[in-house]
């Protein structure tokens, strides 16, 4: 039996595949004092890796999960615990054929292999295959199998080979001491360690594990089904462990692979069967292991037949029977992406949870990365637990989306796709008003807020907005969007932008502190706004957003509400700590309107009761006005680059503010304009640059056009890598494309959604000088331009304007054009709209 | 004929309660599991008398000496023809009619298969309750109060026994001997039964000595090999091991599906599921799905690098090291342990 | 066949709060292994000589779960003899059973020979299968592992310490069976659709209550069993020898 030392720099609890990722990766790195426990024995403690069914298909539609994915195959192939036997996503119906042909375009966007195949084709790679009842497949060579245990136990040996791991299994954590938000000690039936870290590589049980830190990590366990089918004669004449490639049949959210003489065969098509983390039993009281619960045949039994019909030859061999069959635990999350990162809640808890096989040991490398250096090498904004708002990390969210979330692990997921559970929770004082107008909520940061609204539509007839062709490209879309943004610069528009995250900074630390956290200067007078990158310090970005200088030490951060949680946790963590400077998230206390249009000003002047003349309130200035009743903050800054200005106000004035806006427009003809426009076509004519799409860890401001004319001479987290990138040529640089023919072989107009490859004239894909491909990072409608736009990183050979180019959508090349290369906008480049 | 009549202990009074204990023979010698029967029922009755089921009452005075050493003052030799050899139905239908004959209090059996099987018929021609497999008997009133394990013994039940007569028998190895002063005679009384001759059809018809040829299911040892074996050449001396035991070779599913082994000898969940009496597990680490098919073995010896492997923490018996080295040493001195004893056969 | 619905437990069978039952809420359910021969002794016997394996249980309407699972591997039809959800004690169990038996055969139904396990994995209370026999009158014997049918007569084997015994019992007879006796198969993906499709018939039990009454469950006094390390490498083979002795091998 292992002893326990008395303290550790780090407790890694959990010995699965990615707790024993964590410890190797942080040995690498150079950590020399880490005790790893578990509950259960070695190699096999317990958890999902123990019945996880070990494939990987590489290629998702999300760029880091991809990421991940392949360096995770990379490292099994390096310890020489992988098979790669290929993989083939089937489909039996034409919108699956059509899925596949978009999961083609997310492969050569990620530069990962991979082709699609005919029906025959198909059974030449699985003769087995009924192939009756499939149209075609997504064939992907590198798809592999790997031993997820051998694995754990090489990555733990490497560690301890390194001298820098004490391996403790059969020990329980029991407690977790905290001091002042601060980890300080880890108690186990075998004896407490002082530690100021503790990575929570749990997996199911991670939840229960966090909370005795006080920390939140929110997922839940979830049933899949998973039976073993044999022995197969066929399978059992290959000699090997897996021959054939695995199969993916979507259609039917099943999968099937050789093991050995058995099909393995696993379904995610089941109603959701949610457990409570509490609720798992214990290593001795369960049958199996405590992640492989009694099978429950009930739920499974259409996808027997579904089985039997796709390969009937096998599956009715003489002497195959069903052999294994369990209901396995995974870990679900309300968007499906893993937890990692600090959670927000404890400093120095980390979490390493709600992470696939296929991921684990990548996720080792970028937590061993984030612990030791402070930032990742791949983006983590779509993986960092501080992601996630309070609300998003209740058991009710959670267990709500996991259970909506379910059955879209096979699906077909439209990447405008909304949720119907979890809803409702964070509303705009606006909200009655809006609802009123039909509006047509979107998520943003929990908040429900207005796409579009339905009583523009009369809109569409009055502007001529032609609708889109195919029901894919208008799926979660509507011409709606596109009249109302001609009517917002024809007229003007008011736009709900309460999501926005906002923090005041204030103390007599306040500008230092803030200087040290972004690039732009801000020691600017009172009362004028600036807007910023944010880097990581890797260089790369960690946020753009705006701050408002409203006293001398006063600031009013104002941030996109789908990143307020990561960037509050980022600008709280490094808060002075002498206390000279404080943040408060002031979010849930400020209502946001904006209006813009060539007739902003005629609309809000009506109600200001101070000066807003150009020459009173010029661009880029903040002031406080009082509009009717209600004392606001005004910004005159757009996002759309049109005339107007933000409008914070306190919140519970929202009602009246809105309600004076609307009845002052009416003769401008104002109308209420949803955040179709803000984020997306209003932005995308400027060449605005959005966060999570074209601004992200693995690309910097030079890059993104967003280098600022001269760097101030205060440090901030980033310098010398911003200072290194301005330096040498950027290895691409962001442009704007115009889609030059929509007219699809089936010769109807087709739109690309974004994330999808842009190729050369060749139809090539085109990568950059660091291994980077070119892929539409946002696409959209230029309605002043008549013209569809799409944005998307290129290298310098490319980025030239007037350049053709194409982009790949749906299995076809269409013809694009390098309209604009850098940050100048397309629509009204001297801004004369906006500063005038 | 007989020492003495036969004749119901009503009269006797409360007192003088009858116990009966089915006696098992070893030879000559009371079983030892016949004798806990005979510590659990000097606590129930005041009197313990024994029953032998035989064709004649020869086994029963040769016995008797021996049950008197345990307090037994009376030997019920209970005879019939059809009680020359075992046959459940007679045994069974012998026993009743004693109990019919003899109302006792209750009867307590080793709970041997053969026990179990003739209280089981006696219970079913008597209609009488019976309690199998039980770990303590106290007298609660006019009923036992019975602690009985389930699940083989992973849990206790705890119940009430009521019935005119009480039927029951012991779990194995359950109660410890308890030393008593022993009478210097014990009366054999011969109660010649009455058996229908149709119950010849369950009497044994023929006895066969353990022949050889074992299977992995049937197999009283199992010598199974995994990860650690190390090649398809490294399970050699598994087998050698194997073949000294008169037992079987198994293996994980790393080393099928390695192409070390068969399928056929895979021990698993997806595999056989076994229950030999001794399973060597020999460079298993011991994942869930292997410990399902071998779990029910009776004892468990691991051989493991690794002392934190988790069959190694699951097992009776572990030995710590490489398993080419220790199994080679293993039937290198098993050779020479047979040596002297093959050498006195053959001379 | 007559099979009972048990859980199917870990190390550890967890306990309901005040102990009158097993807490089977993370726990499956199956028949218990010696059953499982039984069954497929049947289905293998009507594979080679024609006829029909029924399977049978008495217990809750969800014991209907162990009937699909025989009809999964090859028996033809399943019959509930449907009880409360209380536990029955041996003699409640074999007298509605027998009766559930008896009403068949009334119906035309008959069996030439009816299988038991030789005990459930939970009770084990080792006598259902003969009081039932008793009851229809028929031959059994337990502890089985060898059954051969011939002309009118079942051949019977059955281990002991000294090696086996063979019985001759002339049919219709009870066999209770051990595990060993086959290999039984799994369930093919086929056998189990037609399982879930297939109509299980319920006959209603009468409650005979026996004289034993079950007050309760708990877990035995504590006994830990440590693994004894016998040694390391090469030197540790004296003492496993020396084991081996111990288990009668050497």
């Amino acid at each position: 039996m292992s002893t326990l030392p008395d303290r550790a720099d780090v407790v890694v609890i959990g010995a699965g595949i990615v707790g024993n990722s964590v410890v190797a990766h942080l040995a690498d790195k150079g950590w020399r004092s880490i005790v790893q426990v578990d509950q259960g024995p070695l190699p096999d403690p317990g958890g999902s890796t123990g019945h996880a069914s070990n494939f990987i298909f590489p290629v998702d539609h999300s760029k880091e999960i991809t990421q991940l994915t392949v360096d995770s195959q990379r490292q099994y192939e390096a310890m020489g615990v992988q098979t790669t036997c290929g993989g083939i996503e089937l489909a039996r119906t034409p919108q699956r054929m059509e899925e596949l042909r978009r999961r083609m375009a997310s492969a050569t966007a990620w530069g990962v292999d991979a082709e699609l195949l005919s029906r025959r084709e198909v059974t030449k790679h699985l003769p087995f295959i009924n192939d009756e009842v499939i149209l075609g497949g997504f064939y992907t060579p590198s798809a592999s199998v790997v031993d997820s245990l051998h694995a754990g136990t090489l990555l733990r040996q490497h560690a301890l080979d390194a001298g820098a791991l004490t391996v403790s299994p059969y020990t329980a954590v029991t407690g977790i001491d905290t001091d002042a938000g601060h980890i300080t000690g880890v108690h186990t039936d075998r004896g407490t360690l002082a530690t100021e870290a503790v990575v929570v590589a749990c997996g199911v049980w991670s939840p229960v594990v966090a909370r005795m830190a006080g920390g939140r990590i929110p997922l839940v366990p979830v049933v899949h089904q998973l039976i073993d089918v044999g022995p197969i004669p066929e399978f059992e004449a290959t000699g090997t462990g897996v021959a054939y490639p695995m199969i993916r049949d979507m259609d039917t959210l099943m999968y099937e692979r050789q093991d050995g003489a058995d099909m393995e065969i696993g379904s995610y098509a089941h109603r959701p069967i949610v457990h409570n983390p509490e609720d798992i039993p214990s290593i001795e009281e369960a049958a199996l292991s405590p992640t492989q619960l009694p099978f429950t045949e009930q739920d499974f039994e259409p996808q027997m037949a579904d089985a039997l019909e796709l390969m009937p030859e096998v599956l009715n061999a003489p002497g195959a029977g069903v052999r294994h069959a369990i209901n396995g635990l995974l870990s679900y999350t309300a968007d499906g992406s893993p937890l990692l990162g600090e959670t927000p809640e404890v400093a120095g808890l980390w979490s390493a949870a709600a992470v696939w096989i296929k991921e684990g040991p990548a996720v080792g490398r970028m937590l061993a990365q984030w612990m030791t250096d402070g930032a990742t090498e791949v983006d983590s904004h779509s993986t960092d637990i501080a992601r996630l708002y309070p609300h998003q990390r209740t058991r009710a969210f959670v267990r709500a989306r996991a259970e909506e979330g379910f059955n879209k692990i096979y699906g077909i997921v439209h990447p405008g796709e909304q949720w119907e559970s979890g809803r409702d929770i964070r509303r705009s004082p606006f909200h009655e008003r809006t609802a009123a107008a039909g509006a047509v909520y979107y998520e943003a940061g929990g908040w429900e807020r207005p796409h579009w609204y339905e009583s523009n539509r009369e809109l569409v007839a009055e502007y001529g907005v032609a609708n889109r062709a195919h029901e894919w490209d208008r799926r979660w879309w509507s011409p709606i969007i596109t009249a109302e943004h001609l009517a917002l610069r024809h007229n003007a528009g008011m736009i709900d932008l309460t999501a926005f995250a906002q923090f005041e900074v204030a103390g007599p630390g306040a500008l230092d502190y803030l200087q040290g956290m972004v690039v732009a200067q801000l020691d600017r007078p009172v009362g004028r706004i600036v807007y910023t990158p944010v880097l990581d310090p890797n260089g790369g970005f960690r946020s753009d957003l705006t701050i408002v200088r409203l006293d001398a030490d006063r600031f009013r951060i104002i941030t996109g509400g789908s990143d307020g949680a990561r960037d509050k946790k980022w600008f709280s963590d490094h808060l002075p700590v002498d206390g000279s400077a404080t943040l408060t998230d002031v979010s849930s206390a400020v209502c946001t309107v904006g209006v813009w249009g060539p007739r902003a000003r005629d609309v809000v002047a009506k109600l200001a009761a101070e000066d807003i003349s150009h020459e009173a309130f010029p661009f880029g200035a903040a002031r406080w006005v009082t509009l009717g009743s209600v004392d606001a903050l005004l910004v005159r800054i757009s996002y759309v680059g049109d005339l107007g200005w933000e409008i914070h106000a306190p919140f519970e004035s929202g009602g009246r503010l809105w309600d004076d806006l609307a009845e002052a427009g009416r003769p401008q003809g104002l109308v209420p304009v949803g955040a179709g426009v803000y984020g997306a076509t209003g932005r995308m004519e400027k060449g605005y640059r959005l966060m999570g799409h074209e601004l992200e860890a693995e690309y910097d401001p030079v890059e993104a056009g967003l280098a600022l004319p001269r760097v101030k001479q205060q440090d901030f987290i980033g310098k010398d890598a911003y200072l290194a990138a301005r330096e040498g040529e950027p290895a691409a640089t962001l442009c704007t494309l115009t889609v030059e023919s929509h007219r699809s072989e089936h010769g109807i107009d087709r739109f690309p959604l974004g994330h999808e490859p842009i190729l050369d004239r060749n139809g090539r894909p085109i990568v950059d000088a660091k291994g980077r491909r070119s892929f539409v990072t946002s696409a959209g409608s230029g309605p002043s331009l008549g013209k569809h736009l799409l944005m998307s990183y290129l290298p310098p050979e490319h980025a030239v304007e007037g350049n053709r180019l194409q982009v790949e959508y749906m299995g076809e090349h269409y013809p694009v054009k390098v309209a604009r290369v850098g940050r100048t906008p397309l629509f009204d480049p001297e801004d004369t709209r906006m500063k005038s | 004929m007989s020492d003495a009549t036969h004749g119901s202990n009503g009269q006797s009074g409360a007192s003088q309660t009858v116990c009966l204990v089915l006696v098992e023979a070893d030879g000559d010698a009371v079983c030892e599991a016949t004798r806990q029967a005979l510590t659990v029922a000097r606590e129930l009755a005041g009197t313990v008398e024994a029953v032998v089921l035989a064709a004649d009452e020869e086994l029963a005075r040769r016995l008797a000496p021996a049950l008197a050493a345990e307090g037994v003052a009376r030997v019920h030799a209970v005879t019939d023809p059809l009680l020359a050899e075992y046959g459940p139905e007679a045994f069974g239908a012998a026993l009743a009619q004693l109990i019919r004959s003899v109302e006792p209090t209750g009867v307590v059996a080793p709970g041997t298969a053969r026990g179990n099987e003739i209280m089981a018929h006696a219970a079913a021609v008597t209609e009488l309750s019976l309690a199998t497999g039980c770990v303590a008997i106290a007298v609660d009133g006019d009923a036992w109060s019975v602690t009985r394990q389930r699940w083989g013994g992973v849990l206790w039940e705890d119940a009430t026994l009521a019935a005119s007569v009480k039927l029951a028998t012991l779990a194995p190895h359950a109660v410890a001997v308890q030393p008593t002063p022993g009478l210097e005679h014990a009366t054999v009384s011969t109660f010649a039964c009455d058996l229908d001759p149709t119950l010849a059809r369950t009497q044994v018809a023929q006895r066969t000595p353990l022949g050889a040829g074992v299977t992995l299911s049937t197999a009283p040892v199992v010598v199974s090999g995994g990860r650690g074996v190390g090649s398809a050449e490294g399970f050699a001396v598994l087998e050698e091991l194997a073949e000294r035991l008169g037992g079987a070779v198994g293996c994980s599913r790393v080393a099928t599906n390695n192409g070390w082994r068969p399928h056929a000898d895979q021990v698993g969940q997806t595999g056989t599921r076994i229950a030999p009496n001794l399973y060597i597990a020999c460079g298993i680490s011991g994942a869930t799905q292997h410990w399902v098919g071998c779990k029910d073995a009776q004892r468990i010896l691991a051989i493991n690098t690794d002392p934190e492997a988790s069959l190694v923490q699951r097992a009776d018996y572990a030995v710590i090291g490489d398993v080419q080295t220790v199994l080679r040493a293993v039937v290198d001195e098993l050779d020479r342990a047979r040596q002297p004893a093959d050498a006195g056969a053959g001379g | 066949m007559c099979v009972k619905r048990a859980p199917a437990p870990g190390a550890k069978i967890p306990l309901t709060a005040d102990g009158s039952a097993i807490d089977t809420r993370n726990l499956g359910f199956t028949m218990s292994p010696h059953e499982e021969c039984a069954v497929e002794e049947a289905v293998r016997l009507v594979e080679a000589h024609g006829g029909s394996a029924t399977v049978m249980t008495l217990g809750p309407p969800e014991a209907a779960e162990q009937m699909r699972d025989g009809i999964a591997t090859g028996a033809d039809h399943g019959v509930l003899v449907e009880t409360d959800r209380t536990d029955w004690d041996p003699q409640a169990t074999a007298a509605a059973l027998g009766e559930a038996i008896a009403q068949l055969q009334q119906e035309g139904a008959r069996f030439d020979l009816v299988l038991f396990g030789n005990e459930s994995a939970d009770a084990a209370h080792e006598q259902v299968s003969v009081r039932v026999a008793h009851r229809l009158g028929l031959p059994i014997v337990n502890g089985i592992k060898g059954l051969e049918t011939s002309d009118g007569h079942v051949a019977l084997r059955r281990d002991t310490a000294a090696g086996s015994e063979r019985y001759e019992v002339p049919l219709p007879a009870a066999v209770a069976v051990k595990k060993g006796l086959n290999l039984p198969r799994y369930p093919a993906l086929k056998g189990r659709m037609r399982a879930r499709k297939a109509t299980v018939r319920t006959i209603a039990a009468l409650h005979h209550p026996g004289g034993l009454t079950s007050h309760g469950l708990r877990y035995p006094p504590d006994e830990t069993t440590e693994t004894e390390i016998l040694g390391r490498g090469a030197d540790a083979a004296p003492r496993v020898v020396e084991l081996l002795g111990e288990e009668g091998l050497t």
